[in-house]
């Protein structure tokens, strides 16, 4: 077994003793799991040579050859290169932080000036069939599934919209089965009613269907590739249909093409090398944006957090101070792009990181299914669905949006609009 | 006579267009009246907002809105954006925005030109924001436009008048106002731009990224003054490095 992953994997009582004996045969035996790479059928195949790319950047990358004087060479540019960019996620940065967070602030203030966005993800359902091992949704974790009706999506969208929050992002588990692209795009019509601007978090699917759900009134698509090492990646996500590393990959142009306003990335930090991930992430934004130079593309930055059965779950080398180097990094490699901070990190983090690079943020925020309406007004919800992972910081929309200004930023519902 | 600048038929004595994104919207009046700013452009996509604090709530009464089309990636979303701004009371002007680029968020010309000509028709005040190239500008006169905007440099870039001679070729060969956008960051450019004899100065960045933003909307009033009333005057003769020649050159003619 493979002692790196222990910490992820928990059995549930209630499995039963042969679904018990695949799960750890997944767990331990490679070979019984399907080939990673391969695409399944129905998955839409593109051509295009960005991952090609952003692989081969990756693989060649030896952070450790990097010294002091290439990371001052690399904020005394005024265009930060790819290779000014390595140097600045390499170990030898971190002694220049606070330089780089200067640097990112001058960066972030000439393209959005003191404003910071405003979201909350809305969670549909929590079913599905992949088993990624880190994962609170995983189809092998014994949590309360739940599916909203389009009822319960309408209420639950009333609830935030009366918060006043005006865009939402949603997202479901990966399950084409419980959460088809219809049952998606039918929610999709419904947030119009409620929200300016929708942004989807679900399986990736193919170009058509990303166009029926841009049609249905979505204009942004945010897909986390977890992490870019495929090898890795295999040991982490072993069932499913998520299993197939490149079809995920491709996912954003995939939406692109379809029409899409934006799309979001990103690697979950943690998983593996996060110098890496952090580097593979931002390639992958910066081959789409020579691609696609209309596209307004966004990175995130999600730390591993606790689950639901297994609270030993952790961002292990990512602390906070690797987690603001590599976002300050993105700012200076990438300056128009936006960069979201969830709800994983604390509010101390994310009062600070707003700051210097931070443009979008979540607020009153639940990973779970249906429970806005106990979280926001405090009504009991018992049989609200279990959540994606542990949040840290709870704080509801009119705290942060207070908070907010009173560190002299400027929150901002809107700034789109649905043409 | 009163130097007066126009616009579609509008008249207009100040000639700083004060931009209202990227900073805090309790500002803008204090930045409107130290700017002295008779027109304040809003992103139509910022107007677009459910948010108790709705930008429009913040604009003076008496200002002249500019709602810009940004956001649209072609003429037809530009056309779209320009109507529903019409249609939600913002009036007539509007400035022609489109980008099919995120990084720079240079202007695409030829969509702009097309949103220009079928804009105008629909008797809108249309400034569109271009990059300054003289065969385009003359197309932007052509399809009815108020005045044009040339970038003197990316936007937000604070980089000033890295397109001074293209701006200067169409200040000498356009008959409309030439408001120059965009990449102007210090109130010095803006008074180098208005000595070569630029109509309008339009900013936003500069003024929301310094530290004290209404006072910094002041400091562009004073330059744009200053360099109108220099250009109006008469610029005085400027001599090239070395100086000119002690002898002179037409001795020779009896």
């Amino acid at each position: 077994m493979n002692e790196e992953n222990q910490v992820y994997f928990i059995d549930s009582d209630a499995l039963p003793p042969e679904v018990l004996k695949r799960k750890h045969r997944l767990e331990q035996d490679p070979s019984f799991r399907t080939d990673h790479m391969a695409y399944l059928q129905g998955m839409e195949v593109i051509e295009s040579d960005v991952k090609d790319k952003v692989i081969a950047a990756m693989n060649a990358y030896d952070y450790d050859s990097y010294t002091a004087e290439d990371v001052k060479r690399a904020l005394s540019h005024e265009t930060c290169s790819i290779e000014d960019f390595k140097a600045l996620l390499s170990p030898a940065a971190a002694p220049f932080l606070e330089e780089m967070a200067r640097k990112a602030e001058e960066e972030t203030r000439k393209h959005f000036g003191n404003t910071v966005y405003l979201f909350t993800p809305l969670y549909i359902a929590n079913y599905c069939q992949n088993y990624c091992v880190y994962c609170g949704f995983n189809c092998y974790n014994n949590i309360h599934r739940k599916k909203l009706t389009p009822e319960e999506i309408d209420h639950e969208m009333k609830v935030i919209a009366d918060s006043g929050m005006e865009e939402i992002l949603m997202l479901t588990g990966e399950s084409r089965k419980y959460s088809d692209i219809h049952y998606i795009g039918e929610a999709v019509k419904t947030a119009r009613k409620y929200f300016r601007n929708i942004g989807i978090e679900i399986y990736p699917v193919n170009t058509d269907e990303y166009r029926y759900l841009h049609e249905c009134g979505v204009d942004y698509v945010t897909v986390f590739q977890e992490t870019y090492d495929s090898d890795k990646y295999e040991t982490l996500h072993l069932l499913g249909h998520k299993r197939v590393w490149p079809y995920r990959f491709d996912a954003q142009e995939r939406a692109l093409r379809a029409g899409m306003r934006g799309a979001g990335f990103s690697a979950l930090l943690g998983l593996s090398d996060f110098r890496k991930d952090a580097l593979a992430s931002a390639l992958h934004v910066y081959y789409l944006n020579r691609k696609y130079p209309h596209a307004e593309l966004s990175l995130s930055c999600p730390r591993l957090r606790p689950i639901v059965n297994n609270d030993k779950i952790n961002p292990r080398d990512v602390g906070e101070k690797e987690l603001c180097q590599v976002l300050c990094a993105y700012r200076i490699f990438l300056p128009y792009v936006g960069i979201t901070v969830s709800s994983r990190e604390s509010a101390q983090f994310r009062n600070g990181i707003t700051k210097i690079c931070a443009t979008k943020v979540s607020a009153g925020v639940s990973t779970g299914i249906g429970d806005h309406e106990a979280k926001y007004e405090g009504k009991e919800e018992t049989e609200a669905g279990d959540e994606q992972f542990e949040i840290n910081d709870g704080r509801s929309f009119e705290t942060m949006y207070q908070d907010l200004e009173e560190g002299g930023l400027q929150p901002v519902l809107n700034d789109y609009i649905y043409v | 006579m009163e130097d007066k600048l126009v616009l579609g038929g509008h008249e207009f004595t100040s000639r700083f267009i004060l931009g209202s994104g990227k900073y805090n919207l309790n500002l803008i009046k204090a930045a409107v009246e130290q700017g002295g700013a008779q027109i304040i452009t809003l992103a139509l996509r910022r107007a677009n907002t459910k948010q108790s604090e709705s930008i429009l709530d913040f604009i003076p009464e008496g200002v002249t809105l500019l709602p810009n089309t940004s956001g649209a990636r072609n003429a037809e979303e530009a056309v779209r954006i320009a109507r529903l701004s019409r249609a939600m009371g913002c009036g007539d002007f509007v400035k022609v925005e489109i980008m099919h680029d995120a990084k720079y968020l240079l202007p695409d010309n030829y969509e702009t030109v097309r949103a220009t000509e079928i804009l105008a028709k629909e008797g809108f005040v249309v400034l569109p924001y271009m990059y300054p190239d003289l065969n385009v500008a003359r197309d932007l006169q052509n399809a009815g436009a108020a005045a044009v905007m040339p970038l003197a440099a990316p936007i937000g870039s604070n980089k000033g008048l890295a397109t001074k001679e293209f701006i200067q070729i169409l200040i000498d060969e356009i008959d409309l106002p030439v408001i120059v956008d965009a990449g102007i960051g210090r109130p010095s450019q803006a008074c180098e731009a208005m000595e070569m004899g630029a109509a309008a100065i339009m900013a936003n960045t500069a003024i929301a990224t310094a530290g004290d933003v209404p006072a910094m909307a002041g400091a562009f009033r004073q330059a744009i003054e200053a360099g109108r009333t220099a250009y109006v005057t008469g610029m005085g003769r400027v001599l090239t490095r070395g100086g000119s020649a002690s002898d002179p050159l037409t001795g020779f003619l009896r």
